[in-house]
């Protein structure tokens, strides 16, 4: 059996809000999972179980108490929880990608450019990522005449799909996805379904989010229920 | 990737008799990684770019620095020549007021120009060439290039500054506060061309603001400052987005959405 790319074990997490007299709000308590190449684990249970949570400390973008995130960077193992912030950064650019729902505009910079460097940030050739990109972009339905236009401008639901062109352009054997089908419609929802699908066949695995029941049946091949780690909540 | 650090600071102190500008500050900071120290006024964050970029001693403490041969040298023990050398050619220093790091009564090319006549180019021909390219990379129109900085806008003089500084290809490049004082508009731009810049050439740049906006822009890192002391430092987006300490929470929470 193929070594997992990310696992977890024990993970645990809570927030202290200095500004509110130092209350802590537990996130995560005992979190363990782990996901393997071309296996897709969902995150299960209710709004505010903490599913968000547990995708932004595997990318390093929240800290993780306890308990460790270990990601494989070929023969190495990373243990997120106390990487190095450089580390960090080099698991970003070639093991692991994140995709939510949300596109963080950046002025004078065209749609094709922002999914072509995407792409081309995980290592493939100039050429190869233009290709990607104009590949995606058709297939998420994104009007030919916005490409070279930054998407600042865009509607809420094009910008939504350029961001997941972005997400899905490079190669990376990692992929948390926090609910990037949130408000597509059915037919950009099923675009979004193959592509996962594609993703799998080239062996990434991928955790995610997909509160459509739809989207979770065709592309989970196992759910994580986190509202069984989530003990005593407002400790 | 090279794995020794490009500058390496260790317990650096300054006190201006028993006031502390920076206390016990110590980092590494490798080669294209670019570090955002924030923190507001009085916080300590020019005091220690100063003390970085060797225009103060400090108190207390050491900076050792990888010169382009390898060998690691302590800032402080260096002899004038090869400090000269490191501020004309391996290192940068945009300032937040252009005035100061312009010659405000030479022209454009004039400005870009002088750096590398003080590496030893000679040709006038080429000077003006690089000159002309380099106006060019920073979308200053080339037929401005015999004007002076004086006539030129705040955004303008600040992309200027960044083409003097870049030209002798600099690895470490002291940024302090860059974008304040301009346009909303024109910040948006100069953060653009920054962020371009420092991502196509490799640079290490430690960058001062006050603005948390410019440092997720332009940073991988983070050193939060108070009172002279570094009191939160990690990954940009971690600390922007999951702050531990009081301070930094207060700091990310006082920031209005636009």
């Amino acid at each position: 059996m193929t070594e997992p790319l990310v696992s977890l074990t024990g993970v645990a997490k809570s927030f202290t809000l200095h500004l509110r007299d130092g209350m802590r709000i537990r996130v995560v308590d005992n979190v363990s999972f782990a996901a393997r190449p071309g296996e897709c684990v969902v995150l299960g249970g209710p709004s505010g179980a903490g599913k968000s949570s547990i995708l932004k400390m595997i990318y390093g973008n929240y800290r993780c108490d306890t308990g460790t995130i270990a990601v494989r960077d070929g023969e190495e193992i990373v243990d997120v929880a106390k990487a190095e912030p450089r580390r960090i950064l080099a698991l970003r650019a070639h093991v692991m990608g994140y995709v939510s729902q949300f596109l963080r505009v950046i002025p004078r910079v065209s749609a094709l450019d922002i999914v072509a460097a995407s792409a081309a940030e995980s290592g493939l050739s100039r050429q190869d990522a233009w290709c990607r990109a104009e590949r995606l972009l058709t297939l998420l339905n994104v009007p030919e005449r916005l490409w070279s236009l930054p998407p600042g401008t865009f509607s809420g639901g094009e910008q939504q799909r350029v961001n997941i062109a972005r997400g899905l352009a490079p190669d990376r054997p990692l992929l948390l996805l926090d609910e990037p089908t949130a408000s597509l419609d059915a037919a950009n929802r099923a675009v979004v379904v193959r592509l996962i699908e594609e993703k799998k066949k080239a062996g990434a695995a991928i955790v995610g989010i997909f509160h459509d029941e739809d989207v979770r049946d065709k592309v989970a091949d196992r759910v994580v229920d986190m509202a069984a780690f989530a003990t005593e909540k407002a400790a | 990737m090279n794995h020794a650090p490009l500058l390496t600071a260790r317990g650096l102190s300054k006190h201006y008799g028993p006031r502390i500008g920076c206390e016990a500050v110590s980092f590494d900071l490798y080669e294209g990684e670019v570090l955002a120290v924030v923190g507001e006024s009085g916080s300590g964050k020019s005091t220690l770019l100063k003390l970085l970029a060797t225009e103060t001693p400090p108190t207390a403490g050491s900076v050792h620095y990888r010169m382009r041969d390898g060998a690691v040298r302590d800032l402080f023990a260096l002899t004038e020549a090869e400090r000269r050398f490191l501020l004309r050619t391996d290192w940068g220093f945009v300032r937040q007021d252009a005035r100061e790091g312009l010659r405000m009564s030479v022209s454009a090319g004039g400005n870009v120009g002088e750096r590398l006549m003080a590496v030893g180019e000679r040709h006038y021909g080429r000077i003006r060439g690089t000159a002309l390219d380099w106006l060019g990379r920073v979308e200053i129109d080339g037929d401005r290039i015999d004007d002076l900085p004086r006539d030129f806008s705040g955004g303008m003089r600040q992309r200027l500054q960044i083409a003097r500084n870049l030209v002798t290809h600099p690895r470490l490049v002291f940024m302090d506060e860059p974008t304040s004082g301009l346009d909303v508009s024109v910040q948006a731009r100069l953060l653009d061309l920054l962020r371009g810049l420092v991502a196509e050439l490799g640079l290490a740049v430690i960058i001062v603001t006050h603005d948390l906006a410019v440092a997720r822009l332009l940073s991988h890192r983070i050193m939060v400052m108070r009172h002279g002391r570094v009191i939160e430092t990690g990954l940009t987006d971690q600390v922007l987005d999951d702050p531990s300490e009081a301070y930094t929470q207060l700091l990310v929470s006082s920031v209005l959405a636009a």
